[in-house]
């Protein structure tokens, strides 16, 4: 049986937008949030308070932060790696921050250049700041399904990662099919694995299109009982790890998807569609979407 | 999240992961079926190549005769273990096919591969046997509409002629496919009462059909959708006999296709690099991959006996001949990570 309700958590203007090869200005950036905040998702992840020197297509962090309009009932999550950026974030109007973990030594030595460990005690002084402003923490376990770096990655490791973060007071894990590898089999295997560690209304699925398996392994994910997907508008974000290949799962053909399942999101389609629309004219390139490619109505 | 090296061509472990998936060059591991079994789901599945036929005739470009038969003859060694070769149907209405004589008599034959071509009327069975054909498809929709506006006729009328296709053939000893389009939504009628498709289904079975492909011609199921329509056609036809045959025009097929297989469906239609867009979608997309599908096989331990990189190899040279951008995903992904040249 499947959940009655999904949220849905938009990640199109940080996880989207950083991979996307054209910088889009601040503007753009903060009317695009805008107008997801008018289609009904309750959550829409905002930016990332990182250093510019590493992502410069976030470096508007605070003036996008502070740009927006701030939808009650809609909560603007930012990433934020290190105490540094929490405090800007904080600073800056956050009310809801991110951190990124991984099931990978390798992944994590070449992404954020020290251990799981340590990027975890990193994390720690995060959790405590966070707490201690009231403000809730989202943890994300990258490369669940295989890492780009170190292949297969074991199911019991993104068990320990996920209990790891929940245990430090994140309310929500992400789990993250990275590079897109995972299939329904590899998916079920691993949420199996992490629901001994987190109970499952903790869990939310982060799936990658790489391969074309996302829906399919999202499919599996709601049938386990996980109520919480991510996915980012036209499917904005190709893959760092494959060249010219897609990355983030579209908002669009997930919702497409749920509404054809009757599972609640309370997400407007046509205004998703639309809001697709304007990012991709503004970005210069077709949607990723099919939903949107196709133009028949049923 | 910080700076990430964007070529990984270098990246062994990478390559190592992918050839496990992708299962490069070797058949299915031993331990596979049981993992399958173990989850209720099917040791094996068929899969039906429709890329020379279903693909082709949706593309914009006009495929040469040669490079037809060497798609076909390519796809042959892939391990699929059916390909749909053609059609013989009227070149007024079916310009893509107008070759299907000398396709069909120009082919390898390999053992233990079936090459099915479709055959709307008696005229055209008589020709596609006369042109060395062992086995035919006959094509029938759960919407009035459709059927009229596709082949000028309703259902019931298409149905008498599909059998005297079935007689003609049974008396051949020519086994005959029935496909039932329209299976979850029609771009004329919009919404398709399951119970229909059953009725026709139902019809198709009956006259003789040995498996009826449920077509979802649009693209717009979803695995709810999908669901309703297999639980009213398994009502009337045994599990054995049903194939699904998924557009990917709303990104729905493998949601759907997993949905069928989960529901003990062991045949799955599609079309090598996703050939074949959408006639009632400008721009959108058609067929699901056939890479695609068997990524997503071989990962759930399913069986399939085909080869995903020579299936990759066989849509390289397909789109390189049409002068298109692969459809399928996994082709994508696989030959710009380096793991595959």
């Amino acid at each position: 049986a499947f959940p009655k309700r999904v949220k849905v958590v938009e990640v199109g203007p940080r996880d989207g937008l950083q991979n996307e090869k054209n910088v889009v200005p601040t503007p753009v950036k903060i009317n695009l949030i805008n107008m997801l905040s008018e289609t009904g998702l309750q959550v829409i992840e905002a930016t990332s308070f990182v250093s510019p020197k590493w992502v410069p297509q976030m470096a508007d962090h605070t003036e996008v932060m502070q740009g927006i309009n701030k939808l009650p009932g809609i909560s603007y999550p930012v990433l934020t790696p290190n105490l540094k950026g929490f405090q800007a974030a904080v600073a800056a109007g956050a009310k809801e921050v991110s951190i990124f973990g991984a099931a990978s030594e390798l992944f994590t030595k070449k992404n954020i250049n020290c251990s799981i460990e340590e990027s975890l005690e990193r994390f720690d002084e995060v959790m405590r700041a966070a707490r201690a402003a009231s403000i809730p923490v989202r943890g994300y376990v990258s490369c669940v399904l295989g890492c780009p770096y170190e292949g297969k990655i074991s199911a019991a490791k993104v068990a320990e990662v996920s209990k790891k973060m929940y245990s430090m007071g994140c309310y929500e894990i992400s789990l993250g099919d990275t590079i897109g590898i995972g299939t329904p089999g590899s998916m079920k295997e691993m949420l199996t694995a992490v629901m001994k560690e987190v109970p499952v209304g903790a869990l939310a699925v982060h799936c990658h299109d790489t391969y074309g398996q996302a829906l399919a392994n999202i499919l599996v994910a709601l049938q386990m009982g996980v109520s919480v997907v991510d996915a980012s508008v036209a499917g904005l974000g190709g893959c760092p790890y494959a060249q010219g290949a897609s990355g983030n799962v579209a908002t669009e053909d997930l919702v497409y998807m749920l509404n054809g399942l009757g599972i609640h999101t309370g997400v407007d389609l046509q205004k998703l569609m639309d809001t697709g629309t304007f990012i991709c004219n503004a970005l210069n390139r077709r949607t990723n979407s099919k939903v949107s490619q196709a133009s028949c109505r049923l | 999240m910080g700076t990430v090296p964007s070529a990984l061509k270098h990246c062994l472990s990478y390559q190592h992961l992918l050839k496990e998936q992708l299962w490069i060059g070797e058949p299915a591991a031993p331990q596979a079926g049981q993992e399958s079994q173990a989850s209720g789901l099917p040791e094996y599945v068929k899969i039906v190549e429709v890329g020379p036929r279903d693909g082709l005739q949706n593309e914009k470009v006009i495929v040469p005769t040669g490079i037809k038969i060497e798609l076909i003859n390519r796809l042959s060694k892939t391990g699929l273990p059916a390909v749909e070769v053609t059609s013989f149907v009227s070149s007024k209405w079916v310009p893509q096919m107008a070759d299907h004589k000398e396709v069909m008599r120009g082919i390898e034959r390999h053992p233990g591969v079936r090459y099915p071509v479709l055959t709307p009327n008696l005229q055209g069975f008589h020709s596609a046997i006369a042109a060395g054909a062992t086995e035919v498809s006959v094509f029938g929709a759960a919407s009035e509409s459709f059927s009229k506006m596709n082949i000028n006729c309703s259902i019931e009328e298409s149905i008498e002629k599909f059998e005297e296709v079935a007689k003609s053939a049974r008396n051949m000893n020519i086994p005959v496919r029935g496909y039932v389009s329209c299976a979850l939504g029609c771009p004329y009628e919009g919404n398709i009462v399951p119970a229909k498709v059953a009725e026709v289904s139902k019809r198709l079975y009956s006259m003789g059909c040995y498996e009826i492909s449920l077509g979802d011609t649009i693209g717009v199921g979803t695995p709810g959708s999908m669901k309703r329509m297999l639980e009213a056609v398994m009502k009337e036809i045994p599990l054995s006999a049903l194939a699904v045959h998924c557009h990917d025009t709303y990104g729905q097929a493998l949601a759907n296709i997993l949905t069928a297989i989960q529901m003990g469906v062991a045949v799955v239609d599609s079309s090598v690099a996703g050939l074949g867009g959408c006639p009632y979608a400008k721009g959108a997309t058609g067929n699901v991959a056939t890479e695609d599908v068997i990524y997503m096989l071989n990962g759930l331990g399913i069986n399939t006996g085909v080869n995903l990189y020579a299936v990759m190899e066989a849509g390289n040279f397909i789109c390189t001949a049409l002068n298109k951008k692969t459809n399928s995903k996994v082709a994508q992904a696989s030959f710009n990570t380096g793991a595959i040249n």
